[in-house]
């Protein structure tokens, strides 16, 4: 692996190159969203819009989502100061709850079926469909992340080095972004 | 490979380095210099970013004569319509169409318009974007900064790959038995959205999707990386204030592309779903061949200002980084320090900040409201501020130069030319009034072919003229670098001059055929000039590449270190650098990268520390 080219040379950073590119790369990922979300403003005002509520069930999958970013900076807490079983726990329950985020989402688009706003019918319900669709491969993403992060901690040695305090901050910094961002959607689709 | 110079004899340079550069220990470590050890490792899947750099510009020397090549042959059907294109058969197969009697060949209708997408869609993105941003940002960040590689070559080297991909993609959707994607590279639906549109609606503009959204992983990938080594892995020493332009330009393209080109990704996932899912985000109440669609209250403008939203950004994607090497090579062989330095970093934030809120001037004949036009009329205006102020500097910058008339600082020379001409039109184009008449015409057409298609092509030469030694070890030929230069600046003149007066007189572009309509049919000669000299052009690019490739391995060799005695800190590498770009220490930077001319010396490396009582800019 070439990483070390960064590592061996520039220990001087205030912030650790890969942590930067990272908040780089969530800049460009808001960016998309941002240009949906306008889409979306644009196509409202042009009016034919469906108003109907957000079901219910996507107020559960925001607390979940909360509390996956919670258990997960636990986790990291509990890394830092060594207790590598609270570490295992929490890293375990924030990816069970990341889980529990994509099934209660899905679960808000059967109920959106069910209310009667199924696929097609109005530009109001496909936005929808589409933002929190794309927003859940983003949260996919994250899940991939912390399932490497899981085998990590259970496959190696418990060990605090910089190394993996550094990968470690790097998953935890996008699963907060995908949570923030889930935050910002719900909020906006609410609205 | 990375240690081929002769260890024993150091030159200035060398042992400024050794006395205050700063040692990283990058060669003690076990992927330093035994990093490239296979000939995959070395030439293909390569992370170091020298060989990056030589990938993208490969690929897209290959994207530009593919391009180009297309655009002879929607010129020779402009130009000669009566003529027979029979000969073009064994290449284009059933797109040249036989009349049974006379032997006449013609180019099918709906291919024209597929060359047309092709031509644009292939130069926009492949070859002026990957082509220029990604050759010369992975080649000269890391030199210029004074690093040994980018913040992670590994997403460097998958950037590269992504673009490949995408060229894949696209390169197979022209051997489709529907032909590629004809509904213009701008892509608007419905033509892009309803796979019955046309021909090319169905599996071409599915591939062209596909392409575009492997194409900006890879632009993404490539912006997070130079942003995060500009401002996270320059050498000690080296402020913002003293990076030369060339880095400021990448900088900022890039941190536009980050901006822009997610946006683009939402506006393509919109048309995904209309397409394949049934939804009507872009499509209103059509009928298609007598036939009623169950499509209602979608809006085809909403595709535009997402497309915009992209679209406008992406033409300063394209020529800041030219303006950045035209730059730094008119300084470099003027022999004189860029005049303006901070004028010329503010004016190319300006033109990035300016670049966001002006996309609409694309749609003043859209249907958008006029009033809201007047908001994008007068900032479109404003970006002649701040490019006036790049003009004046560089014209400041060779007035009363030392100047060397080699090709590099030639081509640099008519991109400035270029983008004046180019520029001036931009004004007229910029006025929603105006638009009436000049919209959709030639005169569109030569505008922005001048100002960010030929323009940007010069700025991408002078740089492959200047940074070849840094490539390749080699020059390239400097006879035939000359021909190549006051050719392409005359052919290119002779081919869009004229165009402007077609788009007065209102020619639309993207047309067939011009010769039915009797308003036009007396442009017929004009058409005919235009072709012939696209032809010669084109053939002066031959010329180019043949240079290029000969010289990589025949070229005369590079002796020195510095052949061009610039100051700034690629030049203070070995001749045939390694990976880690510097042998021992990487070199501190001791003052900005302009001092030409100073204090009675001719240039004064960027490495050099200052003198007692030496006054610095920066």
């Amino acid at each position: 692996m070439a990483i070390t080219v960064s590592d061996t040379t520039y220990t001087r950073n205030k912030i650790h190159p890969k942590k930067f590119a990272l908040w780089v790369a969530c800049g460009s990922m808001l960016m998309m969203f941002a240009g949906l979300s306008s889409a979306y403003m644009v196509r409202e005002a042009a009016g034919n819009w469906l108003e109907f509520r957000l079901p219910q069930v996507f107020n559960l999958s925001t607390i979940i989502i909360l509390l996956s970013s919670a258990a997960l900076h636990f986790s990291f807490f509990q890394f830092k100061r060594g207790n590598e079983r609270n570490y295992k726990l929490f890293l375990v329950l924030a990816l069970l709850l990341g889980f529990g985020f994509i099934v209660t989402q899905y679960q808000g688009w059967l109920a959106m079926v069910e209310m009667g706003v199924p696929l097609k019918t109005n530009p109001s319900g496909d936005f929808i469909y589409v933002i929190s669709g794309i927003h859940a491969a983003h949260v996919l993403g994250g899940i991939g992340t912390l399932i490497v992060a899981l085998i990590h901690a259970f496959a190696l040695p418990f060990q605090v080095t910089p190394g993996r305090k550094l990968r470690f901050e790097l998953t935890l910094t996008f699963w907060h972004f995908v949570d923030f961002l889930w935050i910002y959607l719900f909020v906006f689709l609410s609205m | 490979m990375a240690t081929t110079v002769n260890p024993t004899i150091k030159d200035k340079d060398d042992l400024l380095i050794e006395d205050l550069g700063y040692d990283d220990h990058f060669h003690e470590h076990h992927d330093g210099d035994k990093y490239q050890s296979s000939f995959i490792t070395t030439y293909i899947f390569s992370q170091d970013h020298k060989m990056i750099a030589k990938q993208f510009l490969i690929t897209g020397m290959f994207w530009a004569i593919i391009g180009a090549l297309m655009s002879l042959v929607f010129r020779l059907q402009l130009g000669f319509p009566d003529d027979s294109l029979a000969w073009l058969k064994p290449v284009l197969g059933k797109w040249i169409q036989l009349n049974a009697e006379t032997g006449m060949g013609t180019l099918a209708p709906e291919f024209y318009y597929a060359l047309v997408t092709m031509h644009g869609t292939i130069i926009v993105f492949f070859v002026l974007t990957a082509g220029l941003s990604g050759t010369f940002s992975n080649l000269l960040i890391p030199l210029q900064v004074g690093a040994r590689d980018m913040a992670s070559p590994l997403l460097n080297m998958l950037s590269y790959w992504f673009f490949f991909l995408a060229g894949v993609v696209m390169f197979a959707s022209l051997f489709l038995s529907t032909g590629p994607f004809a509904g213009g590279w701008t892509a608007y639906p419905p033509l892009s959205a309803l796979p019955q549109a046309s021909s090319g609606s169905g599996a071409g503009m599915t591939l062209w999707v596909v392409s575009l959204v492997f194409f900006v992983v890879s632009v993404l990938l490539g912006g997070v990386n130079y942003i995060t080594t500009v401002l996270n892995l320059r050498t000690k020493g080296m402020s913002m204030w003293r990076l030369p332009l060339t880095i400021w330009a990448f900088f900022i393209t890039a941190i536009i592309g980050l901006l822009s080109f997610p946006v683009l990704v939402s506006g393509l996932l919109l048309i995904m779903f209309d397409r394949g899912l049934g939804t009507s985000f872009y499509l209103s109440e059509i009928f298609i061949g007598g036939q009623a669609l169950d499509h209602v209250g979608g809006s085809p403008i909403l595709y535009q200002h997402l497309f915009w939203f992209l679209g406008h950004p992406e033409v300063y994607i394209i020529i800041l980084p030219a303006m950045g090497i035209v730059s730094e090579v008119l300084s470099v062989h003027a022999r004189k320090p860029i005049f303006g330095y901070k004028a010329m970093v503010f004016s190319i934030l300006a033109i990035a900040f300016l670049s966001f809120i002006v996309w609409a001037h694309h749609m003043f004949m859209s249907g958008v409201n006029p009033f809201i036009s007047n908001f994008f009329v007068v900032f479109t205006l404003i970006i002649a501020v701040p490019s006036a102020v790049k003009v004046f500097n560089w014209i400041a910058t060779l007035y009363g130069g030392n100047i060397r008339f080699n090709s590099a600082s030639l081509f640099s020379i008519g991109f400035v030319s270029l983008f004046i001409s180019g520029g001036l039109t931009g004004i007229f184009l910029g006025n929603s009034a105006l638009d009436i008449q000049l919209h959709d015409t030639y005169f569109v057409v030569a505008h922005f072919h001048i100002v960010m298609g030929v323009a940007a092509f010069f700025g991408m030469f002078a740089g492959i003229y200047h940074w070849y030694p840094k490539m390749f070890g080699r020059f390239m030929n400097e006879t035939l670098g000359r021909i190549h230069f006051w050719g392409t600046i005359a052919g290119s003149y002779a081919i869009f001059w004229p165009m402007h007066y077609l788009g007065m007189a209102g020619v639309p572009r993207r047309y067939y055929r011009f010769d039915t309509f009797d308003s036009f049919s007396h442009f017929t000669d004009m058409n005919q000039f235009i072709t012939i000299a696209a032809i010669v052009v084109f053939a002066l690019q031959v010329l180019f590449v043949i240079n290029f490739f000969y010289s990589i391995w025949y070229g005369k060799k590079m002796t020195v270190k510095n052949p061009w005695q610039a100051t700034t800190l690629e030049w203070t590498t070995p001749i045939n650098v390694g990976h880690g770009n510097w042998e021992g220490n990487i070199p501190t930077v001791q003052r900005w990268a302009y001092d030409y001319g100073k204090d009675g010396h001719d240039f004064i490396s960027q490495i050099e520390p200052l003198k007692e009582g030496e006054q610095t800019a920066h």
